[in-house]
């Protein structure tokens, strides 16, 4: 079924009635071509890529739960191509290409919207360092414009430029970026995916993953043994178990990540806007909550809840940039579950057992990345080598040290990021 | 309509206020909710979606419909509920989501097209064209959702945070948390006693039956005099708990001041707590939950309870002629009270059959509401009884489906609740946080003798649990009528019958979530918005769920239940960041010179958490350059001063001292001798340069480490780590003594010349040469003297215990003066490096390895460092690398902008070209041209050939030629003068 | 969250700084292979259930904590010295 403006007064006239599945619920067969396991965004669009752009019709998503139901279901829905060292910068370009034409691809209106977002800088050093970022984004061929405190001051009239503890220097624009509604994202991919023949099956949860003689032959699940071809990973949030399932070790540590959500409000923030000199990031949903974040709890987690430190510290960073921010009630707060790696960029490669594959470690930035992440595992999995956009992403970076991506400096190590 | 000789409200102190820019009068005791409706004020607001009429539906901070924008004085809070905002005199209401006004709502066009506005219609339209989203459809969204409007001009109105510690946190004051609180405190433990209202009781207030022999809200009332007779009682009212964490830590939220006017100056509107409790009691009651009939949505249309509360705590009839629609014996109090207080009750419908009145009233049993009529407020009701419809004329409903015990703050560990099927309802599962047991109707115990027996029998074990024993209390005689409910969620029949009144949330949407595959109940939720609106679904969800078990052919249990998070009631910005704004969100750290150097008009800049002078302007100077450029010629010419006690500092002593820094920097600190100072580089053990420094030896086991400012932190924590973690055999210990410490560079020619002019003891520079260190004394005080220059002057670094830093800053500064020189700042220092090649924290990123920077061999092959063999892999040296290079412009005069990129002259400047970026930058005065830093992709070997430097974001490009890091004195020649 | 140190009592998060999985402990001889380095410092068991691992009583009493944690229930069932770890 085709959405489509006319479709719903179609519809609205009929009370309704016509609307089918925006997906099936297939069983299981006994065989596919290619397993992916885990229904979240990623896997979603893994899936999606494989039948549309790879022709591939033998195609499972295996998910424990219900589809959409891991982080693309609780995140701070920023989409942005703002980062700037190589193997990101191309990367991030590419997802962000296709979130641009992503309803039109899907039939799905996403809410994608481009409403820019403002990094804010608050020293000389930060500003060099965000000028080394506009240019890296630009070189790219995205976009990126440097603001000044003038130019904010008319955009962002509600920031405190006069007593914050630290002062507001300027700020990056990508105009470009924005958010989107994170649950039509898996939605929409799922919808896709099905339309073309992928069987989502849900509360299927893999028990483990057959291998013999260095060969993948298919996974052992909740709702039976299913073979397959491939198989890939792709649940963020458990990758380190699933790994373990085929007798691997990751470069990851799991984490809480907490975000934030405010009762409805009429229109106030109409970017994206970062602080520079503390963990806090927000919007505005349309709904008209505000929903903002910060960094994470910063112990190894898989509770997918968080505690009040960071709580606490988010809030305090609200108030200091944004006072106004204070008569504003935090409606309800959620955690969910990061794979952070050492140097906090994602994994996408094979793995030393053939037909299995690695879609891990997106930390905290996964939900930008959904299209492309999507569409390069898609490409990596029906290939066998690394879409163009996707190189700078193998695991074995850490151990030759060729191509570390810390965005942050903080290290290549674990817990720094 | 207020009843006479009702309720505890007191009638003789009448309050003024407006809602909707009319004058009302209440009386003290008052919510906003109980006032309007005793004013006749029935409609109150605007739905989210439809923008349907809406009343005030509860008498709780769960209430859905009565948000309203509280105004005082300059400030203005949106979604208030005006149920639990207390009435004061002056009070000013304005209702939110409505325009031009809350009669006639323009919007309320949407109710007429809703048919289209079905759950998820928007993901289904608004993609053409295209750019349309951004520009038409999604503004017109936003524009017609969202609640109440935000002030944005802030009114800085006073927050705070604090914490408690208890043994026995009792959140609720109820009749189960009075008996548990009186329990637990009789027993000698401490207690901490919590409750939403200003006014301990909980429902007892809202009803007429009686607690040993008295009536409930007289109870209530001595037993709180009991407690707060008692040492170890603390009673915190206004408060909510808002979210249970680990380890016993709760969230509150106490509303200090909300019932006055006018804060008091001092009085925090607000305060966050934390209460950290050994063991908890949750005896937070239950919410009567609604059931869905076809426009169930009327102003007038309440909650069976929350009309009881206000008839019997406020004094107030909801109504002139009032239905009850209900499906269980509790809905028949709030008839028999009505009846008894003299309001008209023209029908009690009971969805059961076989019941009987508990009073005059007329029963209909078996029966239903199946319609509704009224447009901004109910005017009659349709009810099938018997296989036919009746309309009844009435002006209030109340309707009960039941009761949902509150068991949210159980669901905050991921716990979650189980069905009851003799409840219709879900309870909390056992265990579901540490520390907490659950009694009276949170635990699912439905009349007040069974409440009351209940928390005395949980609060004796929480007693013995933290091995005390219970003082035996007689528990008070008190009803024990039965509670019975037949689960019954949806009348069904063609209107829209509405679930989540606030978000316009329908039965029908359920049942199309479910016919469009959404039938997990996240799904559903997410799908239709269902239990997302302020209330978060505590008046809806357990219907919702079980119009959704029906939809999809399950039983409740199987369909699951979504989870609570926190916070159970929405709490401000101001509050949870109580002391973050303005100045209050990080420390601010000031050096010793910091008021000399403001005397001398320094403007100031942020280092970290310091604040340190960026230059000294001069008579004449007008821009920082001038300053700047002066103060770098007079430092290679004359003498500067500069305050260095930013630095990190640390103090090393032990007999294996020297193997630990060893195993801390690159190079060798054995090999250091007494009394010389070494440049020093550590890397983490990824191999990546975490910091450098320098480092002296004092004594043979005594070392003093300094750090760069933005690393002081790290490294000490790091040293911890090695010491602790890695290496405790070794035989030593350190401290930081940057704060102890006040240290300012002395550089320049003259000096030394200073320096003997203050010192007791004259230096020369066989006694401190170069790299050279000793103790020293400036008359009566000790100080130690470094021979380390950051400027590529003879220089030396003085440092004086801090509590001399401001007298010893102000008497160099007039030393120097007389030899021509001064003070120099950040933007000087900055200057003088770059013009010596050293580097900073902007080429240490963090990214960058000895290799990087031209420090290879700093890193001794003799011995083992933290992070040398992973800085020795593959990946991390080679031509491939990026290498820090020095740039200056073919034109010396033309721009190079810090963040800037690289390329080859003739490339195009994108990403597959891209050859490095320029780190640090600035005009030389002594080489008389721009020179920088940069990192360049195999720059050693590039040095001498031109580069293209872009960048973007200003349209400037500069051809540059790489050279050497150092454009001033290579032979450092100057350093040991 | 709260953690008991060894030597202050039960404290709340907020005065320890985390550092990662206590592995961490057990440094390779300099001479080891690369791998061997490449599994301690990067790849992890990363349990989802009990686990020890490092924090630093930062702003407290500045020792190292090896802490037996869950982290599915965040329950911390002990904590000890760094220093005496093997002792």
């Amino acid at each position: 079924m085709r959405f489509s403006a006319l479709k719903v007064l179609t519809e609205g006239l009929k009370g309704n009635s016509g609307w089918g599945p925006h997906w099936r619920d297939p069983e299981p067969a006994q065989e596919y071509d290619i397993i992916i396991i885990g229904g979240g965004g990623h896997g979603l669009s893994t899936a999606y890529y494989l039948a549309k752009e790879h022709g591939l019709k033998n195609i499972a998503v295996l998910e424990k739960g219900h589809i959409g139901g891991g982080n693309i279901g609780r995140n701070t829905t920023i989409i942005r191509a703002d980062y700037f060292l190589p193997g990101n910068s191309e990367f991030y370009s590419h997802s962000l290409k296709l979130w641009e034409g992503l309803e039109a691809d899907l039939n799905y209106n996403v809410m994608h919207s481009q409403r820019g977002k403002i990094s804010l800088f608050h020293s000389d050093g930060q500003r060099d360092a965000m000028i080394r970022r506009g240019n890296s984004i630009r070189n790219q061929g995205d976009d990126a414009e440097l603001l000044s405190v003038k130019q904010l001051r008319k955009m962002l009239p509600y920031l405190d430029y006069e007593q914050g503890r630290f002062p507001i220097y300027g700020g990056l624009l990508q105009r470009r970026a924005g958010t989107a509604r994170h649950d039509a994202v898996a939605w929409g991919y799922a919808r896709g995916a099905d339309q073309r023949g992928v069987d989502l099956i849900q509360n299927c949860e893999v028990t483990g993953i057959d291998v013999s003689g260095g060969v993948v032959k298919g996974v052992q699940t909740s709702r039976g043994p299913i073979r397959a071809k491939k198989v890939g990973i792709v649940v963020a949030g458990r990758s380190s178990q699933l790994a373990a399932m085929a007798g691997m070790q990751l470069p990851i540590e799991s984490h809480v990540l907490q975000a934030f959500v405010t009762e409805g409000l009429k229109p106030c923030i109409n970017h994206v806007v970062s602080f520079g000199m503390g963990h806090f990031y927000i919007s505005q949903s349309d709904k008209g909550g505000l929903v903002f974040g910060g960094d994470l709890d910063m112990y190894a987690s898989y509770a997918a809840r968080g505690n009040l430190p960071m709580v606490e510290h988010v809030a305090e960073a609200g108030m200091t940039l944004m006072p106004m921010l204070g008569k504003a009630r935090m409606l309800r707060s959620w955690g969910g579950i990061m794979d952070m790696t050492p140097d906090g960029s994602p994994i996408i490669d094979k793995t030393h057992i053939e037909g299995l594959f690695l879609n891990a470690g997106w930390c905290y930035g996964g939900f930008k990345a959904v299209p492309a992440s999507g569409n390069c595992f898609a490409h990596l999995m029906a290939t066998g080598t690394p879409h163009s956009a996707a190189q700078g992403f193998p695991i074995d970076r850490f151990r030759t040290g060729h191509g570390l991506i810390d965005e942050e400096g903080t290290g290549a190590q674990h817990n720094l990021h | 309509m207020r009843l006479p000789g009702k309720g505890l409200i007191d009638r003789g102190n009448a309050l003024n206020f407006h809602f909707n820019d009319r004058p009302y009068i209440g009386f003290a005791g008052d919510t906003l909710a109980s006032a309007l409706l005793a004013n006749d004020q029935i409609l109150v607001g605007r739905s989210f979606k439809y923008h349907r009429p809406r009343g005030i539906m509860t008498a709780g901070s769960e209430e859905p419909n009565a948000l309203v924008t509280v105004k005082r004085g300059k400030s203005k809070e949106p979604n208030t509920r005006a149920t639990v905002q207390p009435l004061y005199e002056g009070l000013v209401a304005q209702p939110q989501n409505a325009w031009p006004s809350l009669r006639f709502d323009a919007l309320g066009i949407n109710d007429y097209l809703s048919t289209f506005l079905a759950a998820g219609f928007y993901y289904k339209t608004f993609m053409w064209p295209q750019p349309f989203w951004e520009w038409l459809y999604e503004p017109l969204i936003r524009r017609a959702a969202g609640l109440g409007t935000l002030n944005m001009s802030y009114d800085h109105d006073l927050y705070e945070k604090a914490y408690a510690h208890c043994d026995v946190l009792i959140v609720g004051a109820g009749p189960s948390g009075l008996m548990a609180a009186l329990t637990v405190a009789r027993a000698g433990l401490s207690v901490v006693l919590v409750d939403e209202n200003n006014r301990l009781g909980g429902r007892l207030l809202s009803e007429v039956e009686e607690v040993d022999s008295v009536a409930g809200h007289v109870w209530a009332a001595d037993v709180t005099v009991e407690l707060e007779g008692l040492a170890n009682v603390t009673i915190m009212t206004n408060t909510t708990v808002t979210g249970a964490y680990d380890q016993g830590t709760y969230g509150a939220l106490e509303r200090v001041a909300h019932h006055l006017g006018i804060l008091p100056s001092g009085l925090p509107l607000e305060t966050f707590w934390r209460i950290v409790a050994k063991r908890t009691i949750l005896c937070a009651g239950a919410l009567e939950r609604q059931i869905a009939f076809p426009n169930n949505d009327r102003p007038g249309i309440m909650t069976a309870s929350g009309m009881r509360s206000y008839l019997n705590q406020y004094g107030v009839a909801t109504g002139k002629k009032i239905a009850i629609f209900g499906n269980n014996s509790d809905a028949h109090r709030t008839a028999r009270d009505l009846t008894n207080s003299g309001v008209e009750v023209v029908a009690m419908i009971d969805s059961r059959i076989g019941v009987s009145a508990i009073a005059d009233y007329p029963l209909y049993a078996g029966a239903r509401v199946v319609d509704t009529s009224g447009r901004l407020g109910l005017s009659a009701i349709t009810i099938e009884y018997q296989g036919k419809t009746k309309v009844l004329e009435c002006d209030a409903l109340g309707v009960s489906g039941g009761w949902n015990p509150t068991v949210h703050l159980t669901c905050h560990m991921n716990g979650r609740p189980v069905w009851d099927e003799k409840l219709a309802s879900f309870l909390s599962k056992e265990g579901a946080i540490p520390g907490m047991v659950v009694a009276g109707s949170a635990a699912g115990t439905m009349n007040t003798a069974g409440v009351l027996a209940e928390a005395y029998a949980v609060a004796s074990i929480v007693i013995k649990d933290l091995g005390k024993s219970a003082v035996k209390l007689n528990v008070p005689k008190s009803e024990d009528g039965t509670y019975e409910i037949t689960a019954f969620w949806d009348v069904g029949g063609k209107g829209r019958a509405w679930l989540d009144f606030q978000n316009d949330v329908t039965t029908k949407d359920i049942k199309q979530a479910a016919q469009e595959n959404f039938r997990s109940v996240e799904h559903m939720k997410r799908y239709t918005t269902q239990g997302m609106a302020t209330d978060q679904g505590k008046n809806s969800n357990v219907t919702a769920l079980a119009v959704l078990a029906d939809a999809t052919g399950r039983g409740i249990p199987e369909t699951g239940t979504t989870t609570f998070r926190p916070p159970y009631v929405p709490v401000a910005m101001a509050a949870l960041g109580a002391g973050g704004e303005g100045k209050g969100f990080a420390p601010e750290r000031f050096l010793s010179s910091h008021l000399a150097s403001q005397e001398l008009n320094a403007p100031m800049i942020e280092a970290g958490l310091w604040y340190r002078p960026s230059y000294f302007p001069q008579a004449g100077e007008s821009h920082w350059r001038q300053s700047c450029d002066r103060e770098v010629d007079m430092v290679r010419s004359q003498v500067g001063v500069c305050d260095v006690s930013t630095l990190g500092k640390i103090d090393i002593k032990g007999k294996d001292a020297a193997k630990f820094l060893d195993l801390l920097y690159t190079n060798s600190f054995a090999t250091l001798k007494i009394g010389r100072v070494r440049y020093g580089l550590m890397l983490r053990e990824d191999g990546h340069v975490m910091d450098d420094g320098t480092c002296a030896r004092l004594g043979e086991t005594h070392y003093l480490m300094t750090t760069t400012t933005a690393a002081a932190g790290e490294v000490m924590r790091h040293m911890d780590f090695v010491h602790q973690v890695l290496r405790p055999d070794l035989d030593l210990s350190f401290v930081s003594v940057t704060e102890h410490w006040a240290q300012f560079a002395i550089a320049g020619p003259k000096s030394r010349e200073i320096l003997n002019g203050i010192l007791s003891k004259k230096i020369n520079n066989e006694s401190i040469p170069y790299m050279g260190c000793g103790e020293v004394n400036l008359g009566d005080v000790a100080g130690r003297l470094f021979r380390i220059s950051f400027s590529g002057e003879h220089a030396y670094e003085l440092a004086v215990p801090a509590r001399y830093g401001d007298s010893l800053f102000r008497l160099l500064l007039g030393k120097a003066k007389a030899l021509g020189g001064g003070p120099y700042g950040m933007e000087a220092l900055n200057t003088l490096r770059i013009e010596k090649g050293f580097i900073t924290h902007a080429e240490i990123h963090g990214r960058t390895t000895a290799f990087d920077i031209g420090m290879s061999r700093m890193v001794s092959a003799k011995k083992d460092c933290i992070g040398k063999v992973m800085a020795a892999r593959p990946g991390m040296v080679g031509e491939h690398r990026d290498q820090l290079v020095g740039l200056r412009p073919l034109d010396p005069l033309k721009q190079i902008i810090s963040g800037a990129h690289l390329f080859e002259v003739e490339d195009i400047s994108e990403r597959k070209n891209d050859q490095g970026y320029v780190t640090s930058m600035c005009y030389s005065p002594s080489a008389k041209s721009v020179i920088a830093q940069a990192f360049l992709r195999n720059g050693r070997a590039r040095l001498g050939s031109k580069v293209k430097m872009v960048d973007h974001l200003s349209g400037v490009e500069t051809i540059c030629e790489v050279c050497d890091l150092v454009f001033f004195d290579p032979e450092g020649g100057r350093l040991r003068g | 969250m709260r953690i008991k140190c060894p030597l202050c009592g039960s404290r709340d998060r907020r005065e320890f700084y985390y550092q990662g999985h206590a592995s961490i402990l057990d440094r390779p001889d300099p001479e080891s292979t690369l791998e061997t380095w490449n599994d301690y410092l990067h790849n992890r068991e990363n349990l989802a259930g009990v686990t020890e691992d490092l924090w630093h009583h930062e702003q407290g009493c500045g020792a190292w904590l090896v802490v037996k944690r869950n982290t599915v229930s965040h329950e911390v069932l002990s904590a000890r010295l760094a220093k005496e770890n093997g002792l």
